[in-house]
């Protein structure tokens, strides 16, 4: 649904210190109600053509698909909102293009992204991520995180193998479990979460989330909400300042006030009476 | 691939690669590591590696275990690692690091994001540029391992500066201090006017964050954009004026 006006993002993105070139990408469209970042691996190159493939797919599949909805209808089948299954096709569809890019041309083999992107309707957002890049949503002053990474690392810490305190020092944060475009065909994880004026959500890449504490990304959103530019500056400038060795990006996605689906009093309606 | 060098007082004695998921150390002889001493347990610690990290565990030795001089039970494996085991020393050596020191970069291809497959490696998995997570240069000698660990590993700039202060000069807050430790602290009005002090390795930076005007630094303006703070510069902000100085603790 058209967020214009509603919903006020910032997007960033940065080479970083160490690296010569740039592999995440980043997009918003308020028409549509996406943010989605993405974080591309593969050699020479490859990163970022997997990268931008993930992101340009999501964009106009998006536009051609949610845009003709009334916007923020629940699917009866799932529960879910049709925005978040637009999304899942969206990325099924960026899956396959980055595969057979991968597969048909020899310098692109072998590349890959991680995932995480967003879609805002009806008070609700559509949260879906492959590998390690997150989303955290600051509410008042409690930051959370929303995705859980799939890293080999996380596996760890949820099966116990490690302790917290160990897997800051671990050497396996760069190993994903899973990624956009390196097999025919991929699992989105997606979830829906209600959504409050005044959030702030925050989607990220691990260049951020490696160098910068939760504690720090934390004072920074609730010390800077007044301008989120500067805020997305600040995120940036401390993972650069921290060593800065991966590429950093940053979106960050605020609702100024509700926004409800149209028909919504049909849906409740209708609920009732089912 | 990381690897232990064991030694004795010092001296040379073996090298033993951590290419396999369980390292076994102690005195009987069907150990990996095998250390022929009395201080040692039959079955004295295992190292387990997953990826690109090794886990120590001792295995309730008579002995206990030791790594750089605190007894452990199970511990993450660092670069430069001291394991003692009575009179033996093993030391850690990774590969990323020692790859590091040896082209004086940071070990940048090792923290480039990989996919890890639970399933059997497939051809089509590694890039081609990038190395597998423990493929590469396994040829390194022990000569440049050795030279490599004089350097230290590359680790965050701890900077021992001094700790920026702000003191009210006016109004009803004449005198109040404010030590400056966090990363970032905000000052001024909400809604009116507020900028923000950041505390960055190389210095103190005052940045606008809101509100029509912009912060006064000895009387000029800086406008939006992130400006560096000296000792005692004065700082003027919604009417308020504050003094920045510098102080050791």
């Amino acid at each position: 649904m058209n967020l214009s006006g509603v919903l006020e993002i910032v997007r960033l993105t940065d080479v970083g210190q160490r690296r010569d070139h740039n592999e995440d990408a980043v997009a918003s469209d308020l028409e549509t109600g996406l943010v989605v970042l993405a974080d591309g691996m593969g050699g020479y190159k490859a990163g970022e053509v997997a990268s931008e493939i993930a992101v340009l797919t999501l964009v106009s599949e998006l536009r051609e698909n949610a845009l003709k909805l009334p916007g923020g209808e629940v699917d009866e089948d799932s529960g879910l909102l049709r925005e978040g299954l637009i999304l899942r096709d969206a990325v099924t569809k960026a899956n396959s293009a980055i595969y057979n890019v991968s597969q048909s041309q020899p310098q692109c083999a072998g590349m890959g992204t991680t995932l995480v992107a967003a879609v805002f309707a009806n008070d609700r957002v559509c949260v879906g991520h492959i590998g390690d890049s997150r989303m955290y949503r600051l509410r008042g002053e409690e930051l959370s995180q929303i995705t859980e990474d799939h890293s080999l690392l996380n596996e760890q810490l949820k099966s116990g193998l490690i302790t917290p305190e160990q897997a800051r020092i671990s050497n396996n944060k760069n190993l994903v479990t899973r990624a956009l475009g390196v097999d025919p065909t991929v699992e989105l994880e997606l979830h829906e979460y209600e959504v409050q004026p005044g959030d702030i959500y925050l989607l990220c890449s691990d260049g951020l989330s490696d160098l910068v504490e939760n504690e720090e990304i934390q004072l920074t959103l609730s010390a800077l909400s007044a301008n989120l530019e500067l805020a997305a500056h600040q995120l940036v400038q401390m993972a650069n300042d921290n060593g800065g060795k991966d590429n950093i990006s940053v979106i960050l996605a605020r609702p100024l006030q509700p926004f409800p689906a149209k028909n919504g009093w049909r849906d409740k309606l209708t609920g009732w009476f089912r | 691939m990381a690897k232990l060098i064991l030694t004795l007082d010092g001296a040379f004695v073996g090298e033993h690669d951590l290419d396999k998921e369980l390292l076994t150390i102690g005195r009987r002889p069907n150990n990996d590591v095998h250390i022929d001493n009395l201080a040692v347990s039959g079955n004295h610690a295992v190292v387990r590696t997953i990826g690109n990290d090794s886990f120590l565990e001792d295995l309730d030795s008579t002995n206990g275990t030791i790594v750089n001089g605190k007894p452990i039970k199970k511990h993450i494996l660092q670069h430069g690692d001291i394991i003692e085991l009575g009179k033996y020393q093993l030391k850690y050596v990774s590969e990323a690091a020692v790859n590091a020191a040896a082209i004086g970069g940071s070990a940048e291809d090792f923290e480039k994001t990989m996919i890890i497959r639970p399933t059997a490696v497939q051809p089509a998995a590694p890039p081609p540029n990038a190395p597998a997570p423990t493929a590469p240069a396994a040829s390194q000698t022990t000569t440049t391992a050795q030279e490599a660990l004089q350097q230290k590993a590359p680790s965050p700039v701890q900077e021992e500066a001094p700790v920026g202060h702000i003191q009210v000069l006016n109004g009803p807050g004449a005198g109040r201090e404010l030590v400056l430790n966090k990363a970032l602290t905000t000052l001024g009005k909400p809604g009116i006017q507020v900028a923000v002090i950041t505390r960055r390795p190389h210095g103190y930076f005052v940045t606008h964050v809101e509100g029509t005007s912009h912060p006064v630094v000895n009387g000029q303006s800086v406008g939006a954009q992130a400006h560096e703070l000296k000792d005692h510069d004065v700082l003027e902000l919604a009417g308020v004026k504050m003094e920045f100085f510098l102080s050791k603790g």
